[in-house]
């Protein structure tokens, strides 16, 4: 319960206030108490000079090759026209069964305000399949632009480093007033609104049917998120983050954040795309041992990745359990 | 001393002037982020305005002639459609469409739809009912009107006739011609014409090609229950006349053809892309179908 509702509060952009003492259990209260005086500076660097971070690492790597995966099974499909995913990204049929992207379909909704049998089918299965898969499991492992906006924030990490640039941040809150903003203007309009700026749907129509003009909006935004704000469009305006945000409310697949080993050092805020929903592993921020990562994480793994102690870890709600 | 300093420094956080200048400047940047992305999306309607994203859609795309809003509305923008098309007539709006981006259209003069698909494939792949479902046959398409823009440049009306390539060598549109293979469509450029006077606009017509299918099949037949059955259907057989060429008598001893556009015209924009004349004589117009023209 306190899952969901620490997610909605990520999702519609509030901030999560640190549990007090009646709030946390008596566990943890111990882990944290038991920790007072341990941590020495250099022990904790110690273990994290052990802890191997490369470039590539483990999650990333599979990460990386499943979204180049997915979207060149769409080209190679059109190609070669093998007909195994047909469409993009919004709308598709996969072995002749349909798919839509869930904010497309909002989008088409809302604008055209009718819903045929085949886009219900659409719908249904996309819910079904990211509600298994984690939610927002598209962002980090499918959408296109989250690759590109990955590797414009290494550039933008390395120049604010070399202290060239400054990052700017924004409300968090306006992602929920933009979720807001489009849905109304689909509806007012009777127009895609969204879908004339979505890096998403041009990046997927352009690796498909071929490069546009359209794709200097895209070169924009990535010009926007190097130089004046790190990872500006999903942080803070994407609605498709937040539709499927929503759906990872109710998905087992999630991050788990163990708190008896964990160092506090923030090595995962540093590499997260949303670090709002890893503000339990500041100290004292966990209500209890253990604790899942609200649902606007993205299950990137980043965070997996870098955790020196392991204190962060993937799992499947249930499943563990029933292996164990 | 720790306890001492703890409820003096939250007390104190929110209230310092820099913390309060860096929140104030947050929320003013996060205003003008709002206000820019929003307005760029908005600018997806100046060319729906303006009219300058009007285009030649592909067979049964919800719209009137001069309103494609419920088309871009029901669009999901995923290409389908294009991906369907034997003759790959369609392609995707750019960026310039405004909000018609990634929405199917066809460019009737580099390669217009010619119905090679027989079951119009592309609205039978479109998951949101964009290209609608109401729409069983070629003939019920309502895509535009022909109209002979040039009738000067029109070799018919010259009394001129046609040899060779109708659009040169390197012209990459394809067109379906039954008599060589009943299911591949093939480069116009493989497929030379010799004609005593041009006929080309008329010739190539799907729906003059159905006609004539059509009266084949009756002839060849004398009960015809599998006719009867068709046009219950909605699919009459055979049409109504699309484009017809008529004599034209100038008094100069020159026998020169006119091409009518009839009211059976779907707009496919065959006669455009065949059209051996550079710029095309006939064109199709996006302001009329047949249904306007038989009111009017």
């Amino acid at each position: 319960m306190s899952y969901i509702k620490d997610s909605i509060a990520h999702l519609i952009g509030n901030k999560i206030p640190r549990p007090s003492k009646q709030q946390q259990s008596a566990e943890v209260q111990a882990i944290y108490a038991g920790k007072k005086g341990k941590l020495s500076k250099a022990d904790v660097e110690a273990v994290r000079h052990a802890h191997k971070s490369t470039f590539l690492s483990k999650w990333q790597k599979r990460r990386w090759a499943t979204l180049i995966m997915v979207n060149l099974l769409f080209v190679a499909s059109f190609y070669f026209d093998v007909q195994l995913v047909e469409g993009a990204l919004t709308g598709a049929r996969v072995m002749g069964f349909h798919f839509a992207d869930l904010n497309a379909a909002l989008q088409v909704v809302l604008a055209y305000k009718h819903i045929v049998l085949n886009l219900v089918i659409g719908i249904v299965t996309v819910f079904l399949m990211w509600l298994l898969l984690g939610g927002r499991t598209f962002c980090s492992w499918v959408c296109p632009y989250h690759l590109l906006s990955e590797w414009a924030e290494y550039l933008h990490l390395w120049l604010v480093k070399k202290r060239l640039i400054k990052n700017h941040t924004f409300n968090r809150k306006v992602r929920i007033v933009f979720y807001l903003v489009f849905a109304l203007l689909a509806l007012v309009t009777g127009y895609t609104v969204f879908e004339t700026i979505s890096p998403t749907g041009i990046l997927s129509r352009a690796l498909i049917y071929g490069p546009g003009l359209a794709l200097v909006w895209v070169g924009l935004l990535l010009l926007f998120e190097i130089f004046y704000s790190r990872r500006a469009w999903c942080r803070y305006v994407c609605p498709i983050g937040v539709t499927y945000g929503a759906v990872g409310l109710l998905s087992p697949v999630r991050v788990k954040y163990n708190a008896e080993a964990c160092h506090h050092e923030g090595d995962c805020r540093k590499v997260c795309l949303v670090p709002h929903v890893l503000e339990l592993t500041i100290r004292s921020g966990a209500r209890d041992v253990n604790q899942d990562v609200s649902s606007d994480c993205t299950r990137c793994g980043m965070c997996v990745d870098v955790c020196p102690t392991d204190s962060l870890t993937y799992e499947v709600k249930g499943l563990s359990k029933m292996l164990k | 001393m720790s306890d001492k300093q703890r409820p003096v420094k939250r007390k104190k956080r929110p209230m310092t002037p820099k913390r309060k200048e860096q929140s104030r400047r947050e929320f003013l940047r996060s205003s003008v982020l709002a206000a820019g992305m929003i307005g760029v999306s908005m600018l997806g309607y100046v060319p729906v305005l303006q009219g300058t994203s009007l285009r030649l859609r592909p067979p049964g795309a919800l719209k009137t002639p001069d309103d494609e809003q419920q088309f871009y509305a029901s669009c999901i923008k995923c290409g389908q459609c294009v991906q369907v098309c034997p003759v790959e007539a369609i392609k995707l709006a750019d960026l310039l469409d405004g909000f018609g981006i990634g929405v199917p259209y066809i460019d009737a003069r580099e390669q217009a739809c010619d119905f090679s698909c027989d079951g119009l494939q592309c609205v039978l792949a479109c998951p949101t009912g964009a290209l609608t479902h109401d729409l069983d046959y070629p003939a019920d398409t309502r895509m535009g009107f022909a109209r002979l823009a040039r009738p000067k440049a029109c070799l018919a009306m010259q009394g001129k006739g046609f040899k060779g390539q109708a659009r040169g060598a390197d012209y990459r549109g394809l067109l379906r011609y039954e008599e060589i293979d009943r299911w591949n469509p093939i480069p116009v450029s493989e497929h030379p014409y010799d004609l005593e006077i041009c006929d080309l606009c008329v010739r190539q017509c799907p729906i003059e090609i159905r006609i004539t299918q059509c009266e084949a099949a009756e002839s060849e037949k004398t009960d015809q229950p599998v006719a009867r059955v068709a046009q219950q259907m909605g699919n009459a057989c055979p049409p109504e006349h699309a484009i017809t060429l008529e004599p034209l008598d100038q008094g100069d001893g020159v026998v020169r053809m006119k091409p009518v556009v009839q009211e059976g015209c779907v707009g496919c924009g065959v006669c455009e892309m065949i059209c051996p004349v550079e710029s095309a004589a006939i064109v199709v117009d996006l302001d009329k179908n047949a249904d306007t023209v038989k009111e009017s």
